[in-house]
C-alpha cells in the first residue's frame, strides 16, 4: 500500500514536477551561476566573480531610478487598472442587462486577444503628437486643446493606461465569475434589509469574491513586476530612461548592452523581490486558508 | 403593521407569465398562506410585496398608499428565504444587526435589540457563530430574528420550513405561529405544504398557474371547495372524485343511481372526502380491496358501483380485510358537485344515497 502511495505520488507529481524544474528551478539555476561570471556578448567565461553585485549596489546610477519608476508603475496599474477598474467593470457588467454586459466584456478583452504589436501599433496612432493622432483629434474636437505629446509629456502615464486597458481584462472576468456565483437570495436579503446598491457592493459582494481579489491583487503585482512587452513596444523605456522598469533594464543591460553576465545579477534581485513580495502578500491575504477548503459558500 | 392590498397584480418576463391578475387584501395583524403546487408564482408574489421584483401591471398598496416603484430597502419588510440568505461571512450576531445598520439605530440599541430577536426564536446561545457552523434549524431561526429585528410592518416567509425535518417543522411552525401572535406583525406564509397552511394561517390564498383559486379559511377551503383544483389539492388522502351524469334529480354515477338536492342536470363530478364516507352493513354495496393502515388511522380502498372509492377509518386496525363485502353511505351535505365542463362547484347542490 505505501509502495503503491509512492509511486501514484510519482506519477501524479512527476510531469508538474519535471516543468518546474525546467521552467523555474533550472533557469534560476543558470542564472545564479552566470551572475558571479563575467559573461559578456562572447559568451565565454574567464573568471569568478562578485563585480557584478558590487557594481549594482556602488557603480549603477540608474538602478535606484528604475526600482522607483517600477515602484510607480507597479503600483499604480496595480491600483487603478488590474483590481480597482477590473472590479467596477465587473460590478457594472454583472448589474446591468446579460447582453449589454457581455458584450461590454467582449470589448475590454479583445486587446487582449489581438497580438501585441498590432496593440502597440494602436497606441502609438492614439497618441501621435500631431493633429492625426486620436487622442488630440478627439481633445481638440471636444475640449478644444491640443494637440499634445502624450510620449514625451507623460510617459508614465502611457504606458500605465497602455498597460491597465489589457490588465483589467483579467481581473474582470475573475471578479465577474466570482460575482456570479454568489446566490442571488444574498442580495435579495441586502436589498430588503435596507442596503442600497452601494452598500450591499461593501457588506455583500466585497467580501463573498475577497478571496480573488486577493488572488488578483497578488497575480498581478507579480506580473507586473516581471513583463514589459507593451512598455518595449510603446516607449521602448523613453524618453531617456523615464518608463524604463527594472524587467525592461534587465533586458536592455543584458541582450541589448551584451552584459550577461550583469544582466544576470540584476535578474536574481528581481526574482528575489519577487520572491519576498509574494511571501509577504501571502501572509497578508491570508491565502494559506484559501487553498485550504473551498471558499465559496453555497446555502 | 400593514394592510396590504394587491389590484390585478401582474408579473412577466418576457412570454413567461408568472403571476396573473391577482386581487387580495391582506388585513393589518392577519396571517395568510399562500398555497399552490410549484412554480405556481408563489415566490413571485412574495418578492413583489417584498419590492424585490417589480409588477408588471396593477396596483401595490400598503395602508392605501401606492408602493409599486417604492424599492425593497424602503419598504420596511422582513423576508425569510427558502435558503435562508444568511450572509456568510458575518457571524450571527452581525446577520442579526444588518438591517439595523441602515437604520440609523445607534450601535449599542441595535445589540440589545439584536439580543432581544436572538432571545425570541432562541439562538441566543448561538451569537457568535459563523453560518456554516449552524444546523437548518437554527440558520432558519437566525434569519426568522434577521427578519424581525427592526420590526417589520409586514413579514415575508418563502417555504420557511421545507429543509427541516418533520419534528423540527413541526415546533418551528408553533414557534412563528406564536411569534406571530406576539408581534402582530402582518405575514405572509409561502409554502406548497397545505398541513403547514392550514395549521398557520388565518387565510389561505390557493394559487394555480398564477391565478388566485380560491381565498378562504381552511374550513372554506376543505368543505366548499370552488374548484376541481382546490378540492383535489387540499385534504389527505385526497378526496374521490367520480363523474357522473344528472337528470330528472337524480345522479347517475357509474352503475349506481343517487338522489340528488337541488337544481342540477348534466355533466357532473362528485366529490366525496375519504373521511366522510362511513362503512355499515346496510348501504352501498362495496368490497374491500386494499387496507393500508396509516398509523392512527387505516385507509381501505374500496370497489362499488360508483367505482373505485378511498375510506378513511379511524383506529389503528380496522376490522376489516380484503375481500370483504361492506355497505357505504354518507351525508348529503358532505357531498360536493361540480360541473365538469367549468369545474366548478355546484352550490347548494348535494347527492344522497338511494333509499334502501
Ligand atoms: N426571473 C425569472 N425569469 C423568468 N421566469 C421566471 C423568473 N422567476 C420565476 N419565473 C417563472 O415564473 C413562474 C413562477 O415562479 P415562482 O418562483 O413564483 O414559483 P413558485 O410558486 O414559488 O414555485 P416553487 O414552489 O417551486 O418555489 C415559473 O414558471 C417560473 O419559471
Ligand atoms: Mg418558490
Amino acid at each position: 500500500m505505501a509502495v503503491r502511495q509512492r509511486v501514484n505520488a510519482l506519477i501524479f507529481l512527476g510531469p508538474a514536477s519535471l516543468l518546474l524544474f525546467f521552467f523555474f528551478i533550472a533557469p534560476v539555476v543558470v542564472d545564479l551561476f552566470v551572475a558571479f561570471t563575467d559573461m559578456g556578448r562572447t559568451l565565454k567565461v574567464t573568471e569568478f566573480t562578485t563585480e557584478n553585485f558590487e557594481r549594482m549596489l556602488t557603480r549603477d546610477r540608474r538602478l535606484s531610478q528604475t526600482l522607483a519608476i517600477t515602484f510607480v508603475y507597479v503600483l499604480s496599474t496595480l491600483a487603478v487598472f488590474n483590481v480597482t477598474f477590473g472590479l467596477i467593470l465587473a460590478l457594472v457588467t454583472t448589474q446591468v442587462p446579460d447582453r449589454i454586459g457581455g458584450f461590454f466584456r467582449a470589448v475590454w478583452l479583445l486587446p487582449r486577444m489581438s497580438p501585441s504589436v498590432i496593440y502597440a501599433l494602436l497606441w502609438a496612432w492614439v497618441i501621435d503628437p500631431n493633429e492625426r493622432g486620436l487622442l488630440n483629434q478627439i481633445l481638440m474636437n471636444t475640449v478644444g486643446v491640443g494637440p499634445i505629446d502624450l510620449m514625451n509629456d507623460r510617459p508614465m502615464l502611457l504606458i500605465v493606461l497602455a498597460n491597465g486597458f489589457i490588465g483589467a481584462s483579467m481581473g474582470m472576468i475573475i471578479f465577474t465569475s466570482a460575482i456570479r456565483a454568489i446566490p442571488q437570495h444574498l442580495f435579495y436579503a441586502a436589498a430588503a434589509d435596507g442596503a442600497g446598491r452601494l452598500a450591499i457592493v461593501w457588506h455583500i459582494t466585497l467580501p463573498a469574491i475577497r478571496w480573488p481579489l486577493s488572488f488578483i491583487t497578488v497575480y498581478q503585482t507579480l506580473s507586473l513586476l516581471v513583463s514589459f512587452e507593451y512598455i518595449w513596444l510603446i516607449t521602448d523605456g523613453g524618453p531617456f530612461y523615464d518608463t524604463t522598469v527594472y524587467a525592461l533594464y534587465v533586458y536592455k543591460r543584458a541582450f541589448e548592452n551584451g552584459q550577461y553576465a550583469y544582466g544576470a545579477a540584476l535578474a536574481l534581485v528581481l526574482v528575489a523581490i519577487g520572491i519576498a513580495l509574494a511571501l509577504l502578500m501571502w501572509r497578508f491575504f491570508d491565502m494559506k486558508r484559501l487553498l485550504q477548503q473551498p471558499r465559496i459558500e453555497v446555502h | 403593521m400593514a394592510r396590504i392590498e394587491l389590484r390585478g397584480i401582474r408579473k412577466q418576463w418576457g412570454a413567461v407569465v408568472a403571476v396573473e391578475d391577482m386581487n387580495l387584501v391582506i388585513e393589518d395583524g392577519e396571517f395568510v398562506a399562500i398555497l399552490g403546487p410549484s412554480g405556481c408564482g408563489k415566490s413571485t408574489t412574495l418578492f413583489m410585496l417584498a419590492g424585490i421584483y417589480m409588477p408588471t401591471a396593477g396596483d401595490l398598496l400598503f395602508d392605501g398608499a401606492r408602493v409599486n416603484e417604492v424599492e425593497a430597502k424602503d419598504r420596511n419588510v422582513g423576508i425569510v428565504f427558502q435558503s435562508y440568505a444568511l450572509y456568510p461571512h458575518m457571524n450571527v450576531k452581525r446577520n442579526i444587526m444588518f438591517p439595523l445598520k441602515f437604520k440609523g439605530v445607534p450601535r449599542e440599541e441595535a445589540e440589545r435589540l439584536a439580543l432581544e430577536a436572538a432571545r425570541m426564536v432562541r439562538v441566543e446561545e448561538l451569537l457568535e457563530r459563523m453560518p456554516a457552523q449552524l444546523s437548518g434549524g437554527q440558520q432558519q431561526r437566525v434569519a426568522l430574528a434577521r427578519a424581525l429585528v427592526k420590526k417589520p410592518q409586514l413579514l415575508l416567509l418563502d417555504e420557511p420550513l421545507s429543509n427541516l425535518d418533520a419534528a423540527l417543522r413541526l415546533s418551528m411552525r408553533s414557534e412563528i405561529k406564536r411569534l406571530q401572535r406576539e408581534t402582530g406583525i402582518t405575514t405572509v406564509l409561502v409554502t406548497h405544504d397545505q398541513i403547514e397552511a392550514t395549521t398557520m394561517a388565518d387565510r389561505i390564498v390557493v394559487m394555480r398557474t398564477g391565478r388566485i383559486e380560491q381565498i378562504g379559511t381552511a374550513e372554506d377551503l376543505y368543505r366548499r371547495p370552488d374548484s376541481l383544483f382546490v378540492a383535489s389539492f387540499i385534504g389527505a388522502p385526497p378526496i374521490n372524485l367520480v363523474e357522473g351524469e344528472a337528470a330528472d334529480g337524480r345522479l347517475r354515477v357509474g352503475e349506481l343511481t343517487l338522489e340528488l338536492r337541488g337544481d342540477v342536470a348534466g355533466a357532473v363530478v362528485l366529490g366525496l372526502r375519504p373521511e366522510s364516507i362511513a362503512l355499515d352493513g346496510a348501504g352501498i354495496p362495496a368490497r374491500v380491496v386494499d387496507v393500508e393502515p396509516m398509523g392512527r388511522e387505516t385507509l381501505l380502498l374500496l370497489d362499488t358501483p360508483m367505482g373505485p372509492l378511498r375510506v378513511l377509518q379511524g383506529g389503528a386496525s380496522v376490522p376489516y380485510r380484503e375481500g370483504d363485502q361492506l355497505g357505504l353511505t354518507f351525508a348529503p351535505q358532505d357531498s360536493i358537485l361540480f360541473d365538469r365542463e367549468t369545474e366548478r362547484r355546484l352550490a347548494d347542490v348535494h347527492a344522497a344515497p338511494p333509499k334502501a
